[in-house]
């Protein structure tokens, strides 16, 4: 099976191709720049270097977010295209459990995260079990600190996961001390295209028109909308 | 054999695709509009539009396809909007143009969306040139004048608000629902011009705009007569402002039109399908040997049909874009009719 894996869903650009469950070729960039412009000129570059053609793909994988949501749409938009004109099944997985597997076979919880802004961070909590991970706590885009808070209840060590690390590290060992682990292999904290390429062979297709991003945040003009409607309901 | 170019445009709120037979004839069509997703919030959000996009961009890619009982191995090339425009939502269509050409090894094309919108009315008639286009829309009014295909001048342009947005902003003081430029002309339709408000005509002999003027104009005029306890109706005040709004797009289009001695006018975008305007241009010019012409209102809207016109155009010229294209919201017209091959 000939699988391209994509993800543009946070700085983190990568693409992958393996073939029959061997990684063939992989490229990242860890740059602040307009993922459309990359994107398609990497994926070009790693089909010649690999010999492949488009008809020869099997499988497309792309991580769904979350993340910058222009980003996401960038390999969404790609993916689901890619995939539909050529006839092949899609995979989506989230980047936040993407990115936690970096973390498999340290200790028994991971928690991955990008952060979000304002205080506030994309997560979610997975546990290792065997080969694979398991979700414990659901991703979610909440305050970091409430979230830190209901992590400490757990009597476990936790590795955290995430490039924005350094701005939330002295927060997490306020909150967790000794119980939070992190990896000294600053890679570590990057996901992985291949990574991406290899979840994707076990993984339900799905349908390219269904695929939509996994943003974890409503639009704000809308939340204020529903509130706006809430509010009338009251008076 | 036919040539077939598929067109993609995202600019907007509008997610569209379509066909093109030899860069003149309608293969298929399909637009899906989000007009019912914004109206609740009075204009279009740029994040809803975009997240509409992803959603909806394979479904209306398919449709136009089927519709045109063609497969991606029958196109020629695949044209796409890349600017101006929203960012996020042209970055949905330009990476779907280039995962498609990509695919099925195709040349790509980007094509500029007021060069589109001029392209819309060579799908109802050959273009002769010298020809001049007045693009009017929500986030347009140019005039632009054509020595040839794929050569735009620009020879006027608004200084502040497009002549759509100022339908927009009086329609919202007007209390009306969105979208509001089309029910002012509704409503002018049933009124009488009797406000005098302000015409920018600007320096002499320029062909530029500015319509902030009139919009600010208007509201002052309401706001005065509510203090005299003095009421007009929204018809009359639809129909004053559009009598002024229509008076210098028609009157600086004509003159424009007589100094360059062009054989053709179009009149294109959202605006070109207001019953005022299309009335006023006919009227004024009648008997001369300038033709003047309209897009179907079908064309006249954000369509994709548009984008393959003026990307068949820019393909038979020997445009081709680079697997680096990128959206470009600020796209400048004259820049694009001048790019590299
Ligand atoms: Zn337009």
């Amino acid at each position: 099976m000939n699988i391209l894996a994509i993800d543009t869903s946070n700085q983190v650009m990568g693409v992958a191709i393996s073939k029959d469950g061997q990684l063939k070729a992989e490229h990242i960039t860890n740059m602040k720049r307009n993922h459309s412009v990359g994107l398609m000129p990497a994926i070009d570059h790693l089909m010649k270097e690999t010999d492949t053609l488009p008809a020869d793909l099997d499988r497309i994988v792309v991580a769904k977010g979350p993340g910058s949501y222009t980003g996401v749409r960038i390999g969404l938009s790609t993916a689901k295209t890619m995939a539909w004109s050529l006839n092949i099944p899609i995979v989506t997985i989230s980047s936040l459990e993407l990115l936690a597997y970096n973390g498999q076979g340290a200790v028994k919880y991971i928690c991955p995260f990008f952060d979000a802004r304002r205080g506030l961070v994309y997560t979610g909590l997975y546990e290792v079990i065997g080969e694979s991970l398991a979700v414990v706590k659901e991703e979610q885009n909440i305050s970091f600190e409430s979230w830190l808070i209901q992590l400490s209840e757990l009597d476990e060590k936790i590795v955290f996961l995430s490039q924005d690390l350094e701005l939330h590290r002295s927060l997490i060992i306020s909150i967790l001390g000794e119980k939070a682990v992190f990896p000294k292999v600053n890679a570590l904290h990057y996901p992985r295209p291949s990574i991406l390429a290899a979840l994707a062979e076990e993984r339900a297709p799905e349908i390219s028109h269904e695929i939509t991003p996994n943003y974890l945040r409503m639009v704000e003009a809308e939340a204020n909308w529903l509130k706006e409607q809430e509010r009338k309901k009251d008076e | 054999m036919s040539e077939y170019i598929l067109g993609i445009e995202t600019s907007c709120d509008e997610t569209a695709a379509a066909i093109i037979k030899d860069g003149r004839e309608i293969a298929s069509n399909v637009v899906a509009s989000q007009i019912e997703s914004h109206k609740r919030f009075g204009g279009v959000v740029p994040e809803i539009a975009s997240r509409h996009h992803v959603e909806q961009i394979t479904l209306v890619l398919e449709e136009t396809f089927e519709k045109a009982g063609l497969k991606m191995e029958d196109i020629d090339a695949v044209a796409v909007t890349e600017g101006p425009g929203l960012v996020g939502a042209l970055l949905v269509g330009v990476n779907a143009a280039k995962a498609l050409a990509f695919a099925h090894n195709k040349p790509l094309v980007g094509v500029h969306h007021i060069a589109g919108h001029i392209y819309a009315n060579r799908l109802v008639k050959e273009f002769e040139f010298p020809l001049l286009a007045l693009v009017v829309s929500g986030g347009h009014t140019e005039l632009i004048l054509m020595e040839e295909h794929g050569d735009f001048n620009i020879i006027g342009e608004t200084r502040d608000d497009a002549a759509g947005e100022a339908y927009d902003k009086v329609a919202r003081t007007l209390k009306l629902p969105y979208p509001g430029g089309p029910k002012i002309d509704q409503l002018a339709q049933n009124g009488e011009p009797v406000i005098d408000f302000p015409r920018a005509w600007l320096e002499d002999g320029s062909y530029d705009f500015s319509f902030s003027g009139l919009k600010s104009a208007v509201i002052n005029t309401l706001h005065n007569a509510k203090q005299r306890g003095q009421e007009y109706k929204n018809e009359e005040i639809a129909a004053s402002f559009q009598a002024s709004v229509v008076e210098v797009l028609v009157e600086k289009t004509y003159r424009a039109a007589n100094q360059y001695g062009v054989k053709q006018v179009i009149v294109a975008g959202g605006v070109a399908a207001n019953k005022g305007l299309r009335n006023a241009m006919e009227a004024k010019f009648k008997g001369e040997a300038t033709e003047l012409m309209f897009p179907p209102i079908s064309l006249c809207t954000d369509n994709a049909a548009m984008i393959a016109a003026a990307g068949s155009i820019a393909f038979n010229q020997g445009h081709r874009a680079t697997w680096d294209l990128n959206a470009n919201p600020g796209l400048d017209l004259e820049r694009y009719a001048r790019r590299k091959k």
